[in-house]
């Protein structure tokens, strides 16, 4: 969220301390030391990780601290994986899959990148998942495996690192 | 130290000519078996004469011995047993390294088939007899892993490891992403060159390096973990298409091993990496990392075969023995 405050002590520790009140955790603040010299005030950008719903929260109790809110980005699928499945595809009806992923609201696919060779040869697909945490990706992942194995596909994940 | 010597193939005579050309270790051979024939002399058998003997006839010694007869009878502190591996039955392997615990000797291996089928057994009996029972060439070849554990990793918990123990999937999957060959295309030429067996399918279908992970998974959590454990997946149903589907991505796909008994995870599959992953590399090498709690991950990475490769993990176990037990050198 982009955020605009007063250039004067104490209004940045004033504008994040809200944020670990909702629960919410700091991944970057870029602090542009220019200020805009007629309003005297200046612009914040904070990037963070919010549990759902407490968005509403912040925001007021941002407001009462006497900041004004630019502009909010809301990036709501932080993890990523692409996984590389080679077999009958298309043959085996694989929309439900997607639909399976997509509808559990916390994973979606955003990415088919699908090579078929002839007719009757097995295909191979990159799809790309983002989910909201590392559980969610993992019980996407969970969904693709379960289904490839039904559907005899070949599932190549990536290497995590183990520990 | 006194060392006898079964099983005369492509590591038996690896170690033979070794142990002739490095003369100042300290190592005599006293006895030597191939399937065929044996011979024996506790002053020292001529090496040279012997094999010459093997490559002309087809055996290095007298038709009426045996190997049970140098295991049971020779003048030996250490044996080395190298017969062919039986991932299926252990034999006869087992039976060498039982015969020659049972008499106090030491023994040095490179049979996969013995220790991930008996291993358990085979230490305790080492332990009983109050011998060492080594076999650092089981897994990734010439790589120190069962030293750097034992040693160099003393102290550590050992966490999780994974890592490239196939050389000759490795060799595959290099040429499908490098060339755009098919994995048959590929198959064919890791045969010409030597790498492949007529049947690849212990290779390509995970299950060499599948065992190589039971018997790691045993050597440092001694978990009992068998063959069957291990959720394996081969190579041989990759396709080209695969390979560039991952290269697009800046990644490329290799047979990773790995296990994480926390995670109760023992798996050979083959896996997504980065380009720049220390696990990827190409042609025949074996690399593999561990994760441990005080030194954080290490990685290894060297010759998983070859003759001479073999020899080296060999005699760097018969050394280990001769310093640690045997003080006549």
């Amino acid at each position: 969220m982009k955020l605009e405050m007063k250039d004067s002590p104490g209004q940045l520790v004033a504008a994040l301390k809200p944020i670990s009140e909702v629960g919410g955790n700091i991944i970057a603040v870029l602090h542009q030391r220019d200020p805009d010299p007629d309003n005297h005030t200046l612009n914040v950008q904070i990037v963070l990780d919010l549990p759902k719903g407490r968005l509403d929260n912040l925001v007021a109790l941002l407001k009462d601290q006497g900041v004004r809110i630019q502009r909010i980005g809301e990036e709501r699928l932080l993890y990523q994986r692409s996984v590389i499945l080679i077999g009958h595809l298309m043959h085996t009806g694989f929309s439900d899959t997607f639909d399976q992923i997509d509808s559990t609201g916390f994973a979606e696919m955003t990415e088919l990148v699908m090579s078929m060779p002839a007719v009757n040869e097995r295909s191979s697909s990159r799809i790309t998942i983002k989910a909201v945490s590392r559980d969610d990706m993992e019980a996407a992942l969970a969904i693709l495996r379960r289904v490839s194995q039904q559907k005899s596909l070949l599932m190549i994940e990536p290497l995590e690192d183990a520990a | 130290m006194k060392v006898a010597l079964i099983g005369l193939g492509s590591v038996g005579r690896g170690v033979a000519e070794m142990l002739a050309k490095k003369d100042d270790l300290g190592l005599v051979l006293t006895g030597i078996a191939d399937s065929k024939s044996a011979f024996m002399d506790p002053d020292g058998i001529d090496i040279t004469r012997v094999l010459a003997k093997k490559k002309k006839t087809g055996s290095c010694g007298d038709q009426h011995l045996s190997a049970a007869d140098v295991i049971k009878k020779a003048d030996y502190d250490a044996l080395v047993e190298v017969t062919p591996t039986n991932a299926l039955s252990g034999e006869p392997a087992i039976g060498h390294i039982k015969a020659a615990l049972n008499r106090k000797k030491h023994v040095v291996t490179s049979n996969k088939g013995p220790i991930a089928l008996a291993g358990k057994e085979l230490r305790a009996m080492a332990k009983k007899k109050g011998v060492s029972l080594r076999y650092e060439a089981t897994v990734a070849g010439a790589i120190p892993v069962m030293h750097t554990l034992e040693h160099g990793l003393a102290g550590n918990e050992i966490l999780a490891l994974y890592g490239v123990l196939n050389g000759t999937c490795n060799f595959i999957l290099t040429r499908m992403a490098a060339e755009g060959l098919t994995y048959e295309q590929a198959l064919m030429e890791a045969r010409e060159m030597g790498y492949a067996e007529a049947d690849p399918t212990y290779d390509v279908q995970g299950i060499d390096a599948a065992i190589k992970l039971v018997i790691l998974a045993n050597t440092i959590w001694d978990n009992g973990v068998k063959l069957a454990d291990v959720d394996r997946t081969g190579i041989d149903l990759l396709t080209p298409d695969a390979l560039r589907l991952a290269d697009e991505m800046g990644c490329t796909i290799r047979l990773i091993a790995e296990a994480n008994p926390k995670k109760r995870l023992l798996r050979v599959s083959p896996r997504i990496l980065d380009k720049n992953h220390p696990l990827v590399f190409e042609g025949t090498l074996n690399a593999l990392t561990l994760e441990t709690d005080m030194a954080k991950q290490i990685t290894l990475i060297g010759r998983g075969a070859g003759s001479v490769e073999t020899a080296s993990a060999i005699i760097g176990d018969l050394l280990y023995i001769r310093d640690r037990y045997v003080q006549r050198a």
